[in-house]
């Protein structure tokens, strides 16, 4: 080594910063690009997120076509169109090639989407493992032009790189489409892509999927509804619900002149009288300029919103399911005997609002032997992967099943032939990671959830109650009725009668019973709504599952 | 006999009418208990009182009702042939009835003696017998039983049976009696009655030996009343000194018991006197004594609460608090602390001397 020469010098020639783009491309794991099977998943998954909010957004009933191919040696291109609002031809690289580019992060409203990573980190992916563009197609009005780009994306800067623009031929009159090429691998099973859309088309009945899968099967998921679930209100955040370095980014950010008037028109539920409370717990004048407050006036503004008491932010921002969407969605899916479902009333975590719904299917052709069936949503996009780690699992985990009639060991899943569902929808749903795979444990959102479960489990427990107290009279009726023969002939033997009048006497005897006891009521519930052919979709072949180690891969 | 019939036909009629009618069909037969029993002075047995038990096609009786009319119809088919079935046969019978058979005896045995209470009569009489012997006989007695082929008077001298004993047979009503003892001993152990026959204690006292071999069965009882009514001698009993003796034995020869409660007016010798073995023998003969179990202590509680009988005469009472607080129990053969004659030489006539002291 030279002499004298600080070994910090030394090193500070390889420091360079790491563009973000670079950065994911090293930690795709984080964005839920960490397998082959996973990677073409959560390719489709976020463009279809986006496909799907776009319309919402702009009152269209989607109509969402997905192909995969089969480009053998591990390679599959991907084709997901959409008949959407488009995007305006400047935007098309930057929504496609720039990751934490996106309109959604710095607005607060139930989208499935939020950050802006997902369907570029796709592109990224499919940029990583085949060298090949994305292929762009979008037109916003049939009076406009069709335009066609393909695009990678320039991991050191972050920044789109056009391979090709054009004009071309489209049929649809507005719409966008895009086509990827990536290394993947298909499989079925319960974190499969048919899986994901039928959960899809379960939690979203206005939406038509059509869907080619590899083995150029088409499946079609028609519409259930041609309405529109409403379109979620855009709320400011609430102050309780930020974060020191947001408020930085959104003292630097504001039009405001000052600190009262940035707090009076950034913030929900921030009026004249609180924004002065605040201040003065913060110790800052109310007419200090918000470009003039430094990280520690930062500091002192965030705990003074914490002393000030500032009432919860407006609920009527979140939009569920609802009851009777959810358990006409189980009872498709599901040919059970007994559905109910439940939607809360909103509440807030963090400044957040969020509803919870829940709902279940028990019995039928379910299992009765093993742990039940959990399917999560968030913001009506279902969640495949870590189940485990998902507030979901622990809230049904501390809920006390065993009152409801099925079977739990401690700190486990109960056990028997029961499906639920547990859909939180917010303006900021908080996942564990980036990849959106599980939601994370806010006592809040876990009470909430614990709640809608508990109400299910009441009706269930009526339910089975009732079930077992009519199997406990059938059976007495059974067992009366084995006497009954012996009554007929012992009162034959008695007083001399004949076949005729001891078939007479069971007859009658019959008939006395039903009279003193009633009609036995009839509990189950019949389902025209189950689909066969539909439930079958996803779900694993047996022979299947035993020869592909890979299955175990996630959960 | 044929009024036994026609009862056991008007029951049936009964339920096929109601049943005919769309009505519930009911079976009522009398609860056989000491809750269902007073003690009748006069009378001097326990008789019957009017609780019923119902049953009824509810999945708890709906069995028993099946099975109950499955041992009426049996009971109708004995009567006309002039037949009998032993109580276990009527078991074994009902292994035919499918699902309606009985599990085991005592159920069959309940069944039997609800037909019974239900139709107001003795078992003999609806074609059933029991099993076990009446009890046996030794001394001053001659019993005339008829012969069943020839059907002429059989004379059973009592004093002839060496070392053994006369059966008293299952039925009884048709024996007659000679005698000129002065009294009936009733004894609970065959061992107690051996030692007595074997030293000719007959003889000496001028009485009748019997022995009951624990609780008297109804034809013993019936044998012991008829004697004891007809030749007018007193009867005596002599048991072991526990509840046992006391509640079960001697109170069950006296006044009948719960269980046979339709039926206690014949199967009862409201005559009777309790000679010994009582707490006070314990005491006054120093009798070596085992002490009471948990289930005599209990037994005891029990007879004071709830007994009729017990609850009618302060002496029992007495007797019965008295062996509460000693808390110990003494047997017959206890005697024989003092020599193995000495229940013949001076334990019996001593207490002989002074009947009006036995316990009512």
């Amino acid at each position: 080594m030279p002499e004298d020469i600080p070994i910090a010098l030394e090193l500070a020639k390889k420091q360079r910063e790491i563009g973000v783009a670079e950065f994911f491309a090293r930690n795709r794991h984080l964005l839920g690009f960490d397998n082959k099977r996973k990677a073409l998943m959560t390719t489709i998954k976020e463009a279809v997120d986006n496909s799907l909010d776009a319309c919402e957004e702009a009152r269209i009933l989607p109509e969402v076509n997905v192909e995969v191919i089969d480009l053998q040696n591990d390679k599959f291109r991907v084709i997901i169109e959409d008949n959407g609002p488009g995007i305006v031809k400047k935007q098309i690289p930057h929504v496609f090639a720039r990751l934490l580019y996106g309109s959604k992060f710095f607005k607060l409203s139930q989208s499935r989407g939020q950050q802006g990573i997902g369907i570029s980190a796709a592109v990224l992916y499919s940029q990583l493992t085949t060298g090949k563009p994305a292929k762009i197609t979008s037109r916003i009005s049939p009076k406009e032009p069709s335009h066609y780009y393909e695009l990678k994306i320039d991991t050191q800067k972050n920044k789109p790189d056009i391979i090709k623009e054009d004009v071309v031929e489209w049929k649809k009159e507005h719409g966008t489409k895009i086509e990827l090429d990536l290394e993947g691998s298909y499989l079925g099973g319960s974190q499969s892509i048919d899986q994901y859309l039928k959960q899809t088309a379960i939690i979203n009945p206005h939406v038509t999927i059509t869907y080619t899968n590899p083995k150029a099967e088409q499946i079609i998921f028609p519409k259930a509804t041609d309405k529109l679930p409403p379109l979620p209100k855009e709320i400011k955040p609430h102050p309780y619900g930020v974060e020191l370095g947001v408020l930085i980014t959104m003292l630097d950010n504001t039009e405001t002149r000052t600190l009262q008037a940035f707090l009076t028109q950034e913030f929900s539920r921030v009026g004249p009288n609180t924004a002065k409370e605040i201040c003065q717990n913060a110790a800052l004048l109310p007419s200090t300029k918000p470009s003039d407050i430094n990280r520690d006036m930062a500091e002192k503004l965030l705990q003074g919103i914490n002393k000030t008491k500032i009432i919860s932010p407006p609920t009527d921002c979140i939009s569920p399911i609802g009851e009777e969407l959810l358990e006409k969605g189980l009872k498709k899916e599901i040919n059970a005997e007994f559905y109910c479902a439940v939607t809360r009333t909103p509440d807030v975590y963090r400044g957040n609002p969020f509803v919870i719904e829940a709902g279940l299917a028990y019995g039928g052709q379910q299992n009765a032997e093993e742990s039940i069936t959990i399917y999560r949503f968030a913001n009506k996009v279902p969640l495949l992967y870590q189940q485990g780690a998902c507030a979901v699992a622990k809230s049904i985990i501390q809920t006390n099943w065993r009152s409801y009639g099925l079977s739990q060991s401690q700190d486990s899943l109960p056990i028997g032939p029961l499906t639920l569902a547990v859909h939180v929808a917010s303006v900021w749903v908080p996942f564990t990671s980036e990849s959106k795979e599980a939601i994370a444990h806010y006592p809040e959102i876990i009470k909430e959830m614990k709640l809608a479960l508990q109400e299910c489990g009441r009706k269930l427990s009526i339910y089975i109650h009732k079930k077992r107290s009519l199997q406990v009279e059938s059976q007495k009726r059974d067992y009366i009725q084995t006497y009954i023969p012996h009554v007929s002939d012992a009162l034959k033997e008695l007083l001399g009668l004949k076949e005729a009048d001891q078939k007479k006497i069971e007859a009658r005897l019959g008939e006395i019973l039903r009279k003193h006891r009633g009609e036995l009521e009839k509990v189950e519930m019949e389902n025209p709504e189950y689909d066969e052919e539909f439930a079958a979709i996803g779900k694993k072949k047996k022979e299947k599952q035993e020869t592909l180690d890979e299955v175990k891969e996630d959960d | 006999m044929t009024n036994v019939l026609t009862e056991i036909k008007n029951i049936a009629n009964g339920i096929y009418t109601k049943i005919l009618a769309k009505k519930q069909p009911k079976l009522e037969t009398p609860l056989r208990a000491l809750t269902n029993v007073k003690y009748d002075e006069k009378e001097g047995y326990f008789e019957i009182l009017g609780k019923k038990k119902i049953r009824t096609l509810t999945a708890a009786s709906v069995k028993t009702f099946a099975q109950t009319l499955k041992m009426m119809a049996l009971s109708k088919e004995l009567v006309e042939k002039d037949d009998i079935a032993t109580k276990r046969e009527a078991y074994y019978v009902s292994k035919n009835w499918g699902e309606a058979r009985f599990n085991s005896q005592p159920d069959s045995d309940t069944v039997m003696d609800d037909v019974e209470a239900m139709l107001m009569v003795n078992r003999e009489q609806i074609g059933f017998i029991p099993e076990e012997k009446g009890g046996e006989i030794a001394g001053k007695l001659i019993v005339i039983d008829k012969d069943t082929e020839t059907k002429k008077d059989l004379r059973i001298d009592c004093t002839k049976f060496g070392s053994g004993a006369y059966s008293i047979p299952i039925s009884i009503e048709h024996l007659k009696f000679e005698t000129d003892a002065k009294f009936i001993l009733a004894i609970e152990t065959a061992g107690m009655f051996q030692r007595l026959v074997k030293h000719k204690y007959w003889k000496t006292a001028n009485c009748i030996l019997i022995s009951m071999g624990g609780v008297p069965t109804r034809a013993c009882r019936r044998f012991i009343r008829r004697l004891s009514e007809d030749k007018k001698i007193p009867v005596y009993a002599f048991t072991d000194g526990d509840p046992y003796g006391f509640g079960s034995i001697y109170r069950t020869l006296k006044v009948g018991s719960g269980n046979a409660a339709h039926i206690n007016r014949f199967f009862c010798v409201p005559q009777a006197k309790f000679l010994g073995v009582t707490p006070q023998d314990i005491i006054d003969y120093k009798l070596p004594t085992h002490p009471l179990k948990d289930v005599d202590m209990k037994k005891i509680k029990d007879l004071l609460k709830n007994d009729p009988f017990v609850l009618h005469y302060k002496e029992w009472q007495k007797a019965l608090k008295q062996m509460y607080d000693m808390k110990s129990r003494a047997e017959q053969q206890a005697l024989a602390k003092w020599g193995l004659n000495y229940v013949i030489d001076k334990y019996l006539p001593d207490k002989l001397k002074h009947p009006e002291k036995f316990l009512p």
